[in-house]
């Protein structure tokens, strides 16, 4: 029988990271999809924490979890909230368009 | 003492009046005020300096009391030295009493010539320092100080002919000038170094004491060897060529008449232009040690002679007949020391120095009257207007034509007696040909009043009607002048170049036994001596009948011989030449290291090399930011990657 050890969710974890860093640099479309893939990166990241946790004994890395989660949250309202402004001023969220930065 | 005194007085009047040119003021009362004050003081400055000019000339020339006087030592460098010093003889206070007397007077003329004007103080002040330079040159007692004379009249010149520096063609003359003369200067450079190799001093004592013991050295130039005294004869000639405006360096002179009309008077015919006939007076004891540089002095004066005489038959700005009028003049003085003539050569240099300064200051004050009109076909019939002005120019005219009793009689004769008295070939050659010139001078001093003057009057109506007699203190400095033009023949005739001329110049003139030209002058056939009185007289006839009696005439002549003419008008075609031979490829060599040497090369590899290299890279390095945000968050990853991967290869596997 199969068990389920620290190896895996590590693997899971890195299998969602790396979805979460291709999400960013494949996407053609959309502002909210590298929001999305960021939100999905950091619960990568979430998954390692609580995974070492549980096979250390030890709540530390729990509480950071938590932690990271409200920030999480927070910040993806700062950026759907920007994002929202930019619709706004822009009337475009396409990442294609948003290129103020070309030298 | 006196001689000092005379030399810096200028130089203090033109420091006053050039302190006065840096307070201008836009009050017009005040500035004519200022104007004034620098009037003033330039003319008292060249007043006094004239009086004791005369004082010096009664104690040095006719006391035979020749001294120098030393001011202070200049350069003192291993065997050269050199010093500040007035060498006062008999040849530098005839020269003083031309130079000063000329200056004082084209001084005055100017207040009146340039009352107009906005930059009078400058003019005066220009005009003082050129006469303090042309001191410094004739009171020379050494090459270099005459060599800082000699460039120091060069640059008033420039100066005063660049005088309207807003018109182009006055500054071009002023470079062109300039340009010409720095041929000449080099030459003259030259000699002085090559006396110095050759005597080891360039004091002017030592060298006449020394000349006749190198009178066979040689000199290696470029491998060959030459006799020593000729290559500097020839080398210091080439100076007084530029100078003097002689046949070959002439090409600056007719253009310098774009000066004011005082200029051309005093720089351009009375003075600074005969400082090369002075200079090869002045070397005669080199200059009688080389039969083949008299013999090259003799053939380019005679040539220039008739050159310019016959150039001035055909021109048709007033100031430039009288130009090349001054040319040919020189070219009499030169081959008068070409023949060993020296003292005639000089005597002509004064009485030239009246009458030209004369004749210039009469057509300046005919430009005047005409409203600045210079163009004599635009002139005619205004002697009723003018009359003082008329008699004076014709005055001038005589002098010039060599008619008993003025002064280019005496002068001009003794000339021609002189060359023809040496009895050589070259010095005939001479002869016909200034004789040939004497009837050429005669006719174009007739063309020039005759049309000036007589006629029907070919002004426009409103020029006509403002014609009119110059003021008073433009007059009275032509009848100085014309004082001079009447009576220095037979007042200088005697002491100059008579039986005992010898007494009279002391030391200032050396002339070989073997060159008695002068004695043998004066024991000519008559018909030599009547010759040059008979062809001028036989000019001033073929002028009156070619401008008066028939004016149809000149045009058909020129109609007839149309080569001639042209070749004539456009005056042997030496500026043409000139421009094909130097100035041209000049240009084009200066435009090929511009565009190849400067442009290609240097700014190619430097300054646009270099900016358009980080031109380059800079683009390439913009392109780089893309401005989109997946691209920046690649590189961040792959940075991160990197280091991540560094950091575990390097400190942990």
């Amino acid at each position: 029988m199969l068990t389920i050890g620290l190896g895996h969710y590590l693997s899971v974890a890195a299998i969602l990271f790396t979805l979460g860093i291709f999400g960013i640099f494949l996407n053609r479309k959309n502002v909210i999809v590298i929001l999305m893939s960021i939100e999905l990166m950091l619960l990568a990241v979430n998954i390692n924490l609580v995974a070492f946790s549980s096979y250390q004994n030890n709540l530390i890395g729990q509480v950071f979890a938590v932690f990271i989660l409200t920030v999480a949250a927070a910040e993806a309202a700062i950026g759907l909230a920007i994002l929202v402004v930019y619709f706004r001023n822009r009337g475009s969220i396409a990442v294609e368009d948003i290129n103020m930065m070309k030298g | 003492m006196l001689a000092s005194l005379v030399v810096f007085f200028p130089l203090i009047g033109s420091i006053i009046a050039g302190i006065i040119v840096f307070m201008p003021s836009d009050d017009k009362d005040v500035q004519h005020r200022r104007d004034s004050a620098a009037q003033i003081a330039s003319c008292t400055g060249l007043i006094l300096s004239a009086v004791f000019a005369v004082l010096i000339f009664k104690d040095v020339a006719l006391g035979g009391n020749a001294y120098t006087y030393q001011l202070f030592t200049w350069v003192s460098s291993g065997s050269l030295e050199v010093s500040w010093a007035l060498k006062v003889d008999t040849l530098t206070s005839v020269m003083m009493i031309v130079v000063t007397v000329v200056s004082a007077m084209v001084h005055l003329y100017s207040i009146g010539y340039m009352h107009n004007d906005n930059a009078v103080p400058r003019f005066m002040s220009y005009l003082s320092l050129f006469t303090f330079f042309m001191l410094m040159l004739i009171t020379s007692s050494n090459l270099m100080q005459l060599f800082f004379g000699w460039e120091g009249v060069g640059l008033a010149s420039y100066l005063l002919i660049g005088f309207w520096y807003d018109k182009p063609s006055a500054n071009a003359a002023a470079i062109k000038a300039f340009l010409v003369n720095r041929v000449g200067d080099f030459g003259f450079a030259l000699g002085i170094f090559a006396v110095f190799m050759l005597f080891d001093t360039i004091q002017l004592d030592a060298i006449f004491a020394a000349a006749e013991g190198k009178k066979d050295a040689m000199l290696t130039v470029f491998g060959g060897n030459f006799h020593a005294l000729t290559v500097i004869c020839l080398l210091l000639f080439v100076g007084a060529m530029g100078k003097s405006a002689q046949l070959g360096l002439h090409t600056w002179l007719p253009d310098a008449m774009e000066g004011p009309t005082p200029v051309s008077a005093l720089i351009h015919a009375a003075t600074m232009v005969t400082a090369g006939v002075f200079m090869v007076a002045r070397l005669s004891p080199l200059f009688e040690y080389s039969e083949t540089a008299l013999t090259v002095v003799t053939l380019v004066g005679g040539t220039t002679a008739i050159f310019a005489a016959t150039v001035a038959c055909v021109q048709n700005d007033i100031k430039r007949v009288i130009a090349y009028s001054t040319c040919s003049q020189l070219g009499y003085m030169f081959f008068a020391a070409g023949v060993s003539a020296y003292s005639a050569g000089i005597f002509h240099l004064m009485t030239h120095g009246f009458f030209k300064a004369l004749l210039f200051l009469g057509a300046g004050s005919v430009i005047h009257a005409m409203s600045d009109e210079q163009d004599m076909r635009k002139m005619g019939g205004i002697w009723k207007h003018v009359k003082i002005t008329y008699g004076l120019m014709w005055i001038g005219s005589l002098a010039l034509a060599g008619v008993w009793p003025f002064a280019g009689y005496y002068s001009k004769d003794i000339i021609l007696e002189a060359a023809y008295a040496s009895h050589t070939g070259i010095g005939q050659y001479a002869f016909w040909l200034g004789i040939t010139a004497a009837f050429l001078t005669a006719f174009y001093s007739w063309r020039l009043l005759f049309m000036t003057f007589h006629g029907k009057p070919r002004a426009d109506e409103k020029v006509m009607a403002h014609v009119h007699e110059s003021p008073m203190i433009m007059i009275l400095p032509l009848f100085v002048l014309a004082i001079g033009a009447c009576f220095a023949g037979w007042l200088g005739y005697e002491k100059f170049v008579g039986e005992n001329s010898a007494q009279f110049w002391g030391n200032a003139i050396f002339v070989l036994e073997s060159h008695p030209s002068l004695e043998h002058a004066h024991q000519v056939a008559m018909w030599v001596k009547y010759l040059p009185l008979a062809v001028g007289l036989a000019g001033i006839l073929l002028a009156y009948i070619l401008y008066i009696q028939n004016p149809a005439i000149p045009g058909k002549i020129a109609g007839r011989f149309q080569g001639v003419y042209r070749f004539l008008l456009n005056k042997w075609y030496f500026d043409e030449l000139y421009d094909m031979i130097f100035v041209r490829p000049a240009f084009r060599l200066g435009r090929g290291l511009w565009r190849a040497g400067d442009g290609l090369l240097i700014d190619g590899l430097g300054p646009d090399g270099i900016s358009s290299v980080v031109r380059f890279a800079s683009r390439r390095a913009s392109a780089l930011q893309t401005g989109y945000l997946y691209h920046y968050a690649f590189a961040m990853l792959i940075g991160v990657v990197g280091l991540i991967t560094w950091y575990l290869l390097a400190h942990v596997g």
